[in-house]
């Protein structure tokens, strides 16, 4: 076929409704949020004492951290899900919440006690937290791949990470419900840790399962 | 070095645009004019969109060459896997957005994917404010392309062949393509959208 017929058979047929990128991303992260929040629920459950913890300001920070990388993840996916838009402002928009979780929780390891400070780094969990973390976002990073697939990102390695960066934040957000650790320091290092190993999972994927 | 020269000419191109007073400036600017083409087409269009089409391979074709004057058979086919998907992707193009940035992403994505497949490194990984390189000449030249996308066609399964074959080869109305294949509209129309992105993933397969 020439390359007159081509466009000829692309230009016919008036134009065929697609799914808006907004949509679909939306569709994704919806669902995978739900996704973990159920996995969550029915494998660990909600921690008994939630309605005491939200009295805490602790509490709080540990859903805004993943909450705002979760945010952080969802623009980098949109970016990268479309060719040639602009990625500048990216990497400041990722590091800041991760700077400021580190310094709270390196001002709460400097102002403790020498024999504390293990335990607000460990606390009881720090074994099992960053697993968990990565099994819960395992939903949630193939319904953020599922929609990379349906648009066309150019980079696939980052687009992948971002894939499960988002997941991996929406994971976290859903453990913190269960989660019974109450110090900045353990959230700053096995969090972060947790969130790390969906990303690069899937940029790993991404760079196999992205292609187009 | 010819890579390299190439765009500072094409900067020096730019700054020299820059000067041309709007009145002197007979041809809009490219990217203005296949952005207008492109949204006009997007809103239904169709002689628009074509001609978007149409212009966009002229410019795919000589940023094509120029990069692969070693494998000059290659040429038309990577321009056609282009197209393709430029049409699979267009709803990803962002009115707000620079028309020849999200364009030359594509080309870049085709001739890397292209190069990789065939074991070669790329050598143009310009970071992306030299995309508007894409715009600086043009190849009417269509060159004969190696791969059949007709035959590539035919080992597509029915329910999206048949509805490309009336749809978008003979130009009938979805309506009509409908009521000839015994399908709904939206399967119709589904099976055009889903048809096209597997020759597109065929494509790579083939080379």
């Amino acid at each position: 076929m020439r390359t007159d017929e081509l466009i000829d058979l692309l230009t016919r047929g008036g134009g065929v409704p697609q799914e808006a990128p907004a949509r679909r991303h939306g569709l994704a992260v919806a669902s995978a949020a739900l996704a973990s929040a159920l996995l969550m629920a029915f494998t660990l459950g909600v921690r008994a004492d939630l309605a005491a913890a939200a009295q805490l300001p602790m509490f709080w920070l540990k859903l805004a951290y993943p909450g705002v990388l979760a945010w952080a993840g969802i623009v980098a996916m949109m970016r990268l899900s479309r060719p040639g838009a602009r990625l500048a402002g990216l990497p400041g928009l990722l590091a800041l919440p991760v700077l400021a979780v580190w310094l709270i929780a390196g001002a709460a390891l400097v102002h403790a006690e020498p024999a504390s400070r293990p335990a607000l780094l460990f606390g009881q969990s720090w074994q099992s937290c960053p697993f968990i973390i990565a099994a819960l976002s395992a939903p949630a990073l193939f319904a953020a791949l599922w929609a990379l697939k349906g648009l066309a990102p150019t980079r696939l390695a980052l687009a992948g990470a971002a894939a499960g960066l988002l997941s991996g934040a929406l994971g976290a957000l859903a453990y913190a419900l269960h989660c019974p650790e109450l110090a900045a320091p353990f959230l700053a290092l096995w969090y972060s840790l947790g969130m790390l190993m969906p990303a690069a999972a899937g940029a790993l994927l991404g760079r196999v399962l992205l292609r187009w | 070095m010819a890579v390299i020269s190439q765009g500072v000419a094409g900067r020096l191109h730019e700054a020299a645009e820059e000067f041309v007073s709007p009145a002197c400036n007979r041809a809009p600017r490219p990217n203005e004019h296949l952005r207008e083409l492109l949204l006009r087409g997007l809103g239904g269009e169709a002689p628009a969109y074509h001609g978007f089409l149409r212009e966009l391979g002229a410019y795919l074709r000589a940023f094509v060459r120029r990069r692969l004057a070693s494998m000059p058979d290659e040429v038309e086919d990577i321009v056609q896997e282009t197209l393709l998907a430029v049409h699979n992707q267009r709803h990803t193009y962002d009115a707000a957005q620079p028309l020849v940035a999200w364009a030359s992403a594509i080309a870049k994505y085709k001739l890397t994917d292209f190069l990789r497949r065939h074991g070669r490194r790329a050598r143009f990984t310009e970071p992306l404010d030299e995309a508007a390189e894409l715009l600086h000449a043009t190849d009417e030249r269509a060159g004969e392309a190696r791969r059949d996308i007709a035959r590539l066609l035919q080992t597509l399964p029915e329910r999206q062949r048949l509805p490309i074959m009336h749809v978008k080869l003979e130009g009938l109305s979805v309506s009509e393509a409908a009521r000839l294949t015994g399908l709904s509209e939206s399967a119709v129309k589904v099976g055009v959208h889903r048809g096209l992105k597997r020759l597109a993933a065929k494509l790579r397969q083939r080379t």
